[in-house]
C-alpha cells in the first residue's frame, strides 16, 4: 500500500509550513517520516542539508507535538517538559531554567508541580508545546495540535502558536485538515490529496489562484463552472448578487440564474444560484441593511456578476469523488 | 401490580440494586465469610492428644506451636520464598510475551496469542501437574534431552516445584501485564522516542512505571496461588509447604490446621496492602 508518492518538498528555515489535506491524504504519514517514525521506501529526507533517512526518531533534531498531546501521565508538568533535557543529560540547573522559560513562553508558569490529569485540554496542549520547544529542535512538527480544542480556544491558540513561532524562530511543520487554520497561520501551504501534493503556495495565492479543482474545493468553496471549454472558479464572496432588476455596474461579467437555496448565517447569508448557462455558484453576501434591491427570496430570478480577473481558470483535473468539506 | 412494582424500583436505584444483589450477597456472607469465621474460631481450639477429641475452649496453644517449633517456621519461610521466586520468574517471562502481544503483534496474531495464553487455563490443573511429573521423571523428556550431554535434570524437589508453579500461574501474570500495556497509548512511546530517549530509556522511564501496577496485580495471583497450593508440591516433591502441612493435619488435628491456615491469609492480606499502595487496583 502506498500512503504517499512523489512528494517533493523543501521547507525554508524559520518557515511556518502547513500540510493541508483531508484525512487519509498522506499528510500525517509525511510528518511521521520527517519525525523518523516511518521510513520512506524510496527517496530521502534531509534536515539542514544532512540526510537523515533511516536515522531513528531519538537521534533526530526534530520534535513533535502530538494530536493527543501524549503527555506522560505519571510525571508532573515539570518532569514532562524536562524529559527531553533529562534524557540528553543536561545538568539539573540548566534543565530547571530552560523548563521555566518554556513554561513561561506557553503562559503556564507555576504549573511545574501539576499532573497532566489536572489540566484542561488547552493547558495540556501548551505543556506539549513547551515539552517540544524546550529542546530547541531544528524543526517542530505539529500533528493537528488544535484538533481537540473547542472553536474559541482553537482560534486563540492559532494566534498564540504563530507568535510563539516568531519568538523561538524554529521551523514549524504543521499538519491540519482545517483550511481556515492553515490560511491563518502559514507562510506556505502544501495541499495534499490521495498521497500526492496538489499545490504548494502562500495562503493568498492558494486561495486566489487554486491550481486545480481539488484545491479550489478544499480551500474554500468549490465554485467551479465550465465556460467555453475552460473551467473557472470564482470565490463566493467575490460574486455580486443583483436582484429586482438592479443594473450591473460597468465592467462586470454577468449571468442569469435562479436562486435555489438561501442560508442565513448571522454575519453573512449564503445563496445558491443555478445558472442559465449551466452550473451552480455559491454566493456569499454580508448582511448589511443597505443591500440594493432588498432581500431576495427562494426561486427568484437573479443576476450574478463578477469582474473577469476574479475568476481563476483551473486545470480540468480528474476529481473522481466530490470533495468533502 | 407489576407496573406499580416496576415504578417503585425505577425511581429507587438503590432498592433495585439491593434486590438484585441480596441473594448473591447472602450466599457470599453465609458460605464464604461464615466458613472463614468458623475457621478463625476453630484455630483457638485444641485437640486432646490421647482421645483425639476437639476441646472447644479458647487457647493460644496452636499459635505458640507455630511460632516456637522451628520446622513450621521453616515451612512458612520455604513457601513464601518459593512464592516470591515464582512471582519474579513469571514476571520476567510474562513481560516479553505480553509486550509482543500488546505492541508488536497484529490483530490476528494478538487474538491467537491471547487464546494460546488462555488455553492452559481451560485444561485440568491435575493433568498439567501430572504432565510435569512425567517431564521431570527419571526417564522423562528433560533427562532424555540432557543425558547425551552428560547432564541430569532437577528431578523431584524444590526446583521442580518452582518450575511447575511458574508454568501453572504464568497466564495469570501475562494477562494483567498485557492489559496494562494495551492501556498505554502508542503515542506516549512515540513521544518518548521523539524527545530523544533510546528504546531502553523509553522502557525504563515510560513503559515500566506505567505498567508496574499491572505487574503487581498479576503478582497477586502468582504469589497467593503459590502460597495456598498443596497438590503440586505433593506431586513433584517431598518437601513440606504451608498447604501440604495443613492438609496433613486436617484429619487428626483440625484446630491446628485452622491456625496454620491463618498464616497464608495474614500474609496475603499484608501483600494486598502493599499491592494497593503500589497502585495495583487503580484500573480494575
Amino acid at each position: 500500500m502506498v500512503a504517499v508518492a512523489g512528494i517533493d518538498l523543501e521547507v525554508a528555515k524559520g518557515e511556518f509550513f502547513t500540510m493541508l489535506g483531508p484525512s487519509g491524504s498522506g499528510k500525517t504519514t509525511t510528518l511521521r517520516m520527517i519525525a523518523g517514525f516511518e521510513d520512506p521506501t524510496t527517496g530521502t529526507i534531509e534536515l539542514a542539508g544532512e540526510d537523515v533517512s533511516g536515522v531513528p526518531p531519538y537521534d533526530r533534531a526534530v520534535n513533535t507535538v502530538f494530536q493527543d498531546y501524549a503527555l506522560f501521565p505519571h510525571m508532573t508538568v515539570g518532569e514532562n517538559v524536562e524529559y527531553g533535557l533529562r534524557v540528553a543529560k543536561v545538568d539539573k540547573r540548566e534543565r530547571a531554567q530552560r523548563r521555566d522559560e518554556a513554561l513561561a513562553m506557553v503562559r503556564l508558569p507555576g504549573y511545574v508541580g501539576r499532573r497532566p490529569a489536572e489540566l484542561s485540554g488547552g493547558q495540556r496542549q501548551r505543556v506539549a508545546l513547551a515539552r517540544a520547544i524546550v529542546n530547541r529542535p531544528k524543526v517542530l512538527l505539529l500533528d493537528e495540535p488544535l484538533g481537540a480544542l473547542d472553536l474559541k480556544l482553537r482560534e486563540q491558540m492559532q494566534v498564540e502558536l504563530k507568535s510563539i513561532q516568531g519568538d523561538v524562530g524554529i521551523t514549524f511543520v504543521y499538519v491540519t485538515h482545517d483550511q481556515e487554520e492553515a490560511l491563518t497561520m502559514s507562510d506556505r501551504i502544501a495541499v495534499f490529496n490521495d498521497g500526492r501534493i496538489e499545490q504548494v503556495s502562500p495562503p493568498r495565492e492558494l486561495y486566489e489562484h487554486p491550481a486545480n479543482e481539488f484545491v479550489a474545493g478544499f480551500v474554500g468553496v468549490s465554485n467551479v463552472i465550465e465556460r467555453d471549454g475552460a473551467r473557472q472558479t470564482i470565490r463566493p464572496e467575490k460574486i455580486e448578487l443583483l436582484v429586482n432588476g438592479t443594473a450591473a455596474p460597468p465592467g462586470l461579467h454577468t449571468e442569469r440564474g435562479r436562486l435555489t437555496g438561501i442560508a442565513y448565517a448571522g454575519s453573512i447569508t449564503r445563496f445558491i444560484v443555478a445558472l442559465e448557462a449551466g452550473g451552480e455558484l455559491q454566493v456569499v453576501r454580508q448582511n448589511v441593511e443597505t443591500a440594493p434591491g432588498g432581500v431576495p427570496s427562494q426561486g427568484e430570478e437573479v443576476l450574478v456578476g463578477w469582474r473577469p480577473e476574479q475568476a481563476a481558470t483551473i486545470e480540468g483535473t480528474q476529481t473522481k469523488e466530490e470533495v468533502a468539506r | 401490580m407489576g407496573r406499580r412494582l416496576a415504578g417503585l424500583f425505577y425511581h429507587r436505584p438503590k432498592l433495585q440494586l439491593g434486590a438484585l444483589l441480596a441473594a448473591p450477597m447472602a450466599w457470599l456472607v453465609l458460605l464464604y465469610l461464615g466458613a472463614l469465621a468458623i475457621l478463625l474460631i476453630t484455630a483457638f481450639w485444641t485437640v486432646n492428644p490421647l482421645s483425639g477429641t476437639v476441646i472447644k475452649e479458647f487457647s493460644l496453644e496452636n499459635f505458640e506451636e507455630l511460632v516456637n517449633v522451628p520446622v513450621y517456621r521453616e515451612i512458612v519461610w520455604r513457601t513464601v520464598r518459593t512464592a516470591v521466586l515464582v512471582t519474579l520468574t513469571d514476571a520476567i517471562i510474562a513481560f516479553p510475551i505480553a509486550f509482543y502481544m500488546a505492541k508488536v503483534a497484529g490483530r490476528r496474531g494478538k487474538a491467537i496469542l491471547v487464546i494460546a495464553v488462555l488455553m492452559p487455563l481451560w485444561s485440568s490443573y491435575l493433568v498439567k501437574v501430572l504432565a510435569w511429573r512425567e517431564i521431570i521423571a527419571e526417564h522423562g523428556i528433560i533427562n532424555w534431552g540432557l543425558g547425551p550431554l552428560g547432564l541430569h535434570g532437577p528431578g523431584e524437589g524444590l526446583v521442580a516445584v518452582w518450575l511447575v508453579f511458574t508454568y501453572l500461574w504464568l497466564p495469570y501474570m501475562v494477562l494483567p501485564i498485557f492489559a496494562g500495556l494495551e492501556r498505554i497509548p502508542n503515542s506516549l512511546i512515540s513521544a518518548s522516542e521523539d524527545l530523544g530517549a533510546s528504546p531502553f530509556t523509553t522502557f525504563r522511564r515510560v513503559i515500566l512505571p506505567l505498567v508496574f501496577p499491572a505487574v503487581v496485580a498479576g503478582s497477586i495471583f502468582t504469589f497467593s496461588l503459590t502460597l495456598g497450593d498443596y497438590i503440586a508440591p505433593k506431586l513433584v516433591s517431598n518437601e513440606q509447604f504451608i498447604g501440604t502441612s495443613i492438609f496433613a493435619s486436617i484429619t487428626n488435628n483440625q484446630p491446628f490446621a485452622a491456625a496454620f491456615a491463618l498464616v497464608p491469609i495474614v500474609i496475603v492480606i499484608a501483600y494486598l496492602g502493599v499491592a494497593r499502595r503500589l497502585g495495583a487496583f487503580e484500573h480494575v
